[in-house]
């Protein structure tokens, strides 16, 4: 459970990038947080696993105040949270199995993991998680070799393997087209509703906010705006988050609305079952 | 979920690069026992050796000789002025051999191979090798020096601005071409405008090599501060080696430093 | 037809004192190289053609100089292992090295790193050779120490170089996962450098080992000190076949070491 009390975060030119937020997350939970460019979405996640350390208030991660960890206690800590890269955050040269593997690092003494040493339920865990989201034959193939959607799956398996209970995903499909983009929110919707993973993501268009998520965060200028179900969200809701009309930018598929929105209520109700 | 895929070792790398990467540390390690071997400076005696070097400095080159200041100004002086006369020589000459061996420029591909061959040839030769053979033809003395270091250098030079005059942008030459303009114009408006800055940047940096490289000259007897410095050490003067060591390195520390401002302000 | 007036944009107001700075201290150092050099030669060309034939056809004719091959053959190759050993131990002692002089590594403490192996890299490695050799005596061992600390100096630069410029991406996906530092180099930066490492490492091999055969020159082992004799002595014939066995080994070196780069990156 994570739990921001009256969190902020000013950066250090000055730049406030959180403005007394206050969330309750629960185990389990597929959260979309949206917001324009600028927002302080990515800054919210980021915060969650102290890539950015907010200024005041107090972050609760298992009923403890994450603000206050020792350099120890932060790093077990990250260990148990899974984080999903815009970009994927690849090292290029080297195979997928090892990127995959470099996700159990936090739970590998550092001997072994100079010895390329790790525990063969890793490995297992590894090719399992490749497999799950559909490319085990690439374990061997170096990572640069992949697609962009490969890549992010590979992104994706390396946060399974990290066994954790939450993940973070930070515009995960911002660099890739519209049916890749989907196939990898399903497999995170998957993840989140088979190993009841909390999935906390970062997405730019609307449509797919709705599509994907249970519940939906907006954000405007490091405010939480809004925070509520994705079943209460209405296009006036966004057009509040954002403080504008809604464009056809803000939106993943070129198809004319009423069919768009069909589809994705059809969705809805396939996964409420 | 879907049942793993059974195996029992699961290698991290695929046997083939696993093969791959034991075979080159195999080699690697088998060609530093050859080494270590034909040597005679396996790692232990490396070990060895350093406590030998530690009392060698403390004890023999420290203190150094103040006194012998103004002999190891004069000699350095004149290292300098050797490094000074032949890098202006090598700036001068490498201009016709650097267009020479630039494939954009030169049309022959004849004439642009034996000079590159050349001049490989050329850089293959150690400055001191060099060193030695002008000295057996002009006798000892600072000549024999300018004249090693300038067929060291022009080689450095040369091979340096014809990569840049080959990787220059095409399009001004073509430019020039097309209204008519012969080789010289081309090359006077068109290339050099571009290479200039790196053929300066360039010259100042075969200066530094120089620099150094004119320190030993006088080991073979071709000038400058090499010379009492295989005296002294003849005469293991370590007190007057020291300081000529002192010396140099600030000499050479500060000539590098000014060079390399210049070359970052240029560039 | 009326004429064009056009004024010339004014230059900077330092220019002239830097552009007469610059001037004034070229006419000087010229001058001062001028008079201060003993440009005296002695150069006749009756002999200095004799001597550049014995040079150049005498590794071809010359019996002595033939009859030697095998045994200067053997010194080269003693030059080619000075060179690796030392380059090899260079290389790798140069890792450390190049990590503490990494900005994006070392944070505030890569200025002390790069302080250190800038002082290395400004001192002439004859320099080290001759306190070498002074100190473990004439020999190899000597030179492999030598070219040892030289490449550590001109490695650890470029190596920290290729850190300074790795995606840092990856890194941060890693310190995400909770690992620690040295598993963040070893899974994040490493694969991402060593490629460049080794291709530079080759290449500082290309040029040391140009370098091993002047160090033999003052006692550090290699085909530098025959090479010395025999020209103090003008037995021109073997001094060429030195060079060309020079020549030959450095050339074919220079092409094995080029291609295994090229395969590298
Ligand atoms: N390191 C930083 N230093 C200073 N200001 C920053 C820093 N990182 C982000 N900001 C500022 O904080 C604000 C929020 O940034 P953040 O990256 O969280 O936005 P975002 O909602 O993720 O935007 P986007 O959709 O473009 O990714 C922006 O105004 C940004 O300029
Ligand atoms: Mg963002």
């Amino acid at each position: 459970m994570i739990e921001f009390k009256d969190v902020s975060l000013t950066y250090p030119n000055g730049h406030q990038g959180l403005k007394n937020v206050n969330l309750k997350i629960e185990q389990g939970e597929m959260i979309v947080v949206v917001g324009l460019s600028g927002a302080g979405k990515s800054t919210l996640i980021r915060s969650i696993n102290q890539l950015v350390k907010p200024t005041s208030g107090e972050l609760m991660v298992d009923g403890k105040n994450s603000l206050a960890f020792n350099e120890r206690d932060l790093r077990k800590m990250r260990t148990n949270i899974g984080m999903i890269f815009q970009s994927y955050n690849l090292v290029r040269r080297m195979s997928v199995l090892r990127n995959v593997l470099s996700g159990a690092l936090g739970r590998t003494s550092t001997v072994r993991s100079l010895l390329g040493l790790f525990k063969h339920e890793d490995k297992q865990l590894a090719l399992r998680s490749l497999d799950r989201v559909g490319i085990a034959e690439k374990a061997y193939s170096r990572a640069d070799q992949l697609s962009g959607g490969q890549q992010q799956r590979v992104s994706i398996a390396r946060a399974l393997t990290q066994k954790t209970k939450v993940f973070l995903a930070d515009e995960p499909v911002a660099s890739l087209d519209p049916p890749t983009s989907h196939i990898v929110m399903k497999d995170l919707r998957r993840i989140n509703r088979e190993d009841n993973i909390t999935m906390i993501v970062n997405l730019h268009f609307i449509d797919m906010a709705m599509e994907y998520a249970d519940r939906i965060i907006g954000m405007r200028n490091g405010e939480v705006v809004f925070d509520g179900p994705a079943s209460e969200v209405t296009e006036k809701t966004f057009e509040d988050i954002y403080g504008r009309p809604i464009k056809e930018d803000d939106k993943i598929s070129e198809q004319d609305e009423d069919n768009a929105e069909t589809e994705t209520a059809s969705h809805k109700e396939g996964d409420s079952v | 979920m879907t049942p793993a895929p059974k195996m029992d070792k699961i290698p991290i790398l695929p046997r083939r690069s696993k093969l791959n990467i034991l075979s080159i540390l195999a080699v690697v390690a088998g060609l530093y026992i050859a080494a270590a071997y034909l040597t005679n400076a396996a790692p232990d005696r490396i070990i060895n050796g350093l406590p030998q070097i530690v009392n060698f400095v403390f004890g023999n080159l420290i203190p150094p000789n103040w006194g012998y200041y103004d002999t190891v100004a004069s000699s350095l002086l004149e290292t300098w002025n050797i490094a000074l006369l032949a890098t202006t020589l090598s700036v001068i000459f490498c201009l016709p051999i650097a267009f020479l061996s630039a494939s954009n420029v030169n049309p022959s591909s004849f004439l642009y191979n034996t000079v590159r061959f050349t001049m490989n040839v050329l850089r293959t030769i150690p400055d001191l090798v060099l060193a030695v053979i002008f000295v057996g033809l002009v006798g000892l003395g600072a000549m024999a020096g300018v004249y090693a270091l300038f067929f060291f250098s022009v080689g450095i030079l040369a091979k340096l601005i014809s990569e840049t005059i080959e990787s220059i942008d095409p399009d001004p030459l073509e430019a020039i071409r097309s209204t008519g303009g012969n080789t010289f114009q081309v090359i006077w408006y068109g290339v050099m405008p571009q290479v200039l800055p790196h053929y300066i940047s360039y010259s100042l940096y075969v200066l530094e090599i120089n620099v150094r490289a004119s320190v030993v000259l006088g080991f073979v007897g071709a000038g400058g501060v090499g010379l009492i410095l295989n005296q002294q050490l003849n005469f293991f003067n370590y007190g007057n080696v020291s300081l000529i060591i002192i010396m140099t390195f600030v000499v050479v520390t500060l000539i590098d430093m000014v060079s390399i401002r210049l070359r970052e302000r240029i560039v | 037809m009326r004429e064009i007036e056009i004024t010339k944009p004014k230059k900077p107001p330092m220019y002239w004192v830097k552009l007469g700075g610059i001037v004034a201290f070229i006419i000087i150092a010229y001058s001062i190289a001028f008079t201060n050099l003993d440009l005296e030669s002695s150069f006749r060309w009756e002999q200095a053609s004799n001597m550049l034939q014995r040079l150049v056809l005498g590794p071809f004719t010359d019996a002595a100089a033939i009859e030697r091959i095998p045994e200067l053959f053997m010194m080269m190759m003693e030059t080619v292992a000075i060179a690796y050993a030392g380059v090899l131990a260079g290389s790798i002692l140069a890792i450390p090295f190049a990590f503490f002089a990494s900005r994006n590594i070392a944070k505030r403490g890569s200025i002390g790193g790069k302080g250190v192996l800038n002082g290395i890299r400004s001192f002439p490695e004859l320099l080290f050779a001759i306190i070498f050799v002074s100190a473990v005596g004439i020999g190899p061992l000597a030179g492999v120490l030598a070219i040892t600390i030289n490449s550590v100096g001109m490695l650890g630069k470029l190596y920290s170089e290729v850190i300074e410029s790795i995606d840092q991406k990856p890194l941060e996906a890693l310190r995400a996962s909770g690992a620690g530092k040295i598993q963040v180099i070893w899974y994040g930066v490493l694969p991402q450098v060593l490629p460049e490492f080794m291709s530079y490492a080759l290449y500082r091999y290309e040029i040391d080992l140009r370098s091993a055969t002047v160090l033999g020159m003052v006692g550090a082992g290699g085909l530098g000190a025959p090479l010395i004799i025999a020209s103090r002595s003008r037995e021109w014939e073997q001094v060429g076949m030195m060079l060309l066995i020079i020549i030959v080994v450095v050339t074919l070196v220079d092409i094995l070491s080029r291609n295994i780069r090229k395969r590298i990156v």
